[in-house]
């Protein structure tokens, strides 16, 4: 395993993108979101009931992307 | 908490040997006692005396009871007798456990299996019946048969830091720093519950509804002790971490439907949406990182791994069926305090 930069990014396989480090979520207004915890997992299927988040529902739908 | 009321021989001498000094205590009472428990043929994730006699045991390493000796914690002969109780459930849970999946000793792989081992939901489903048909009492149930865990939510984990190294170590304290809040007070998972049980009208002091609590709910806390505090156990306990944070983002969804069905709102609701969000995020760590780390670091590690989650499964699948054999046939999951089986 390599080095995490100070901001990071991991593609986890059939799931989401998890966001680790110094940033912020900023909506279509510029206002910041809360994430309200350090590292957040970021949905990728589409289909979570809280995006940008991740709710696992991609387990449900049979999300392949890896 | 105070010491609970007992359930039988077992726990009867072991409360009354706790409440003395240990140099004064009757101890050979307590020893015949267990001897003659553990001769009998029962099973044990079922067995009220001892299960909680277990959870006093283990009590004393968490927050213990007022009216206990404090000396107690570290007693060798009090520990001999724990590890008695210890042998006779890890024998059981390994035999309900089943066989372990067979892959390669790779992260991915072990992340792949877990997941799997997550997706079997052939079990009785508590989080659709909260959801579309629990009552207000039978929510109040669900919290109390859930409160011996969630009010100390991650800390049986916790044991486990110290036990792990590199990538496990730091993918189990980045899980347990978001468990607690990330040291923010009311942001800590075990207070969340609280707040959940505060607006049902609940107490939520830890271990207020212990004598209401039936043996099986009582063996899925204990398993997690079990697994934490012993460092051999230590693929066991992130195999149970892992499982789980595997199967709580959709069931957390379904108890807030659930609650919001029966008319609650925030702050009641806020423990279950949170979860939905932050266990999304820790299967992610605890599958690969976690679990798959530590198999990578120690390979010979993997079938505990597996046998701490499907342990963790089985257990609950049994607690789950308790939950709803109770609530289908319109009768209460919780004991009465007198109708413990001794």
């Amino acid at each position: 395993m390599s080095e995490p930069k100070e901001t990071s990014i991991t593609v986890c396989p059939r799931g989401p993108l998890l966001v680790r480090g110094d940033f912020e979520i900023l909506d279509e207004d510029n206002q910041q979101l809360d994430s309200r915890r350090g590292t957040v997992a970021l949905c990728r299927c589409g289909a979570s009931a809280i995006k940008p988040f991740c709710d696992g529902t991609h387990k449900l739908n049979k999300f392949e992307n890896r | 908490m105070h010491l609970p009321t007992p359930r039988g021989q077992v726990s009867q001498s072991l409360a009354a040997v706790l409440r003395a000094a240990p140099d004064a205590a009757e101890f050979d009472q307590l020893q015949s006692a267990l001897d003659t428990k553990l001769s009998e043929q029962g099973d044990v994730l079922f067995d009220d005396d001892l299960q909680l006699s277990l959870f006093m045991l283990y009590e004393l390493h968490y927050r213990g009871f007022e009216d206990a000796d404090e000396n107690w914690e570290w007693e060798p002969g009090l520990l001999a007798l724990r590890q008695r109780i210890e042998a006779v459930l890890e024998e059981r849970l390994r035999a309900i456990a089943g066989p372990a999946p067979q892959v390669e000793p790779q992260a991915a792989n072990v992340a792949d299996a877990l997941f799997a081992l997550a997706a079997d939901d052939s079990g009785p489903s508590v989080s659709r019946y909260v959801a579309r048909n629990a009552t207000k009492d039978q929510a109040r149930e669900f919290l109390i048969l859930k409160s011996m865990y969630q009010l100390k939510e991650a800390d049986p984990h916790t044991w486990a830091i110290p036990k792990l190294d590199g990538r496990a170590k730091a993918a189990m304290v980045e899980i347990q720093a978001d468990e607690y809040g990330n040291g923010a007070l009311p942001k800590m998972h075990s207070e969340l519950y609280r707040a959940t049980m505060r607006g049902l009208g609940l107490d939520d002091s830890f271990g207020a509804y212990v004598d209401k609590v039936p043996a099986i709910f009582l063996a899925s806390v204990n398993l997690i002790s079990l697994f934490g505090m012993h460092r051999r156990l230590r693929g066991a306990i992130t195999g149970h971490l892992a499982i789980y944070e595997m199967t709580s983002s959709i069931p957390n969804a379904a108890y807030a439907r659930g609650f919001r069905r029966l008319g609650f709102e925030s702050p009641v609701t806020d423990y279950f949406d949170e979860h939905v969000e932050a266990d999304a995020v820790h299967e992610q760590i605890a599958g690969r990182d976690l679990a798959g780390g530590l198999v990578e670091a120690e390979p010979q590690l993997m079938a505990d791994v597996f046998f701490g989650a499907q342990a963790a499964a089985a257990v609950d699948v049994l607690a789950g069926k308790w939950q709803l054999n109770a609530w289908q046939n319109g009768i209460s999951a919780l004991y009465e305090a007198a109708e413990v089986n001794a």
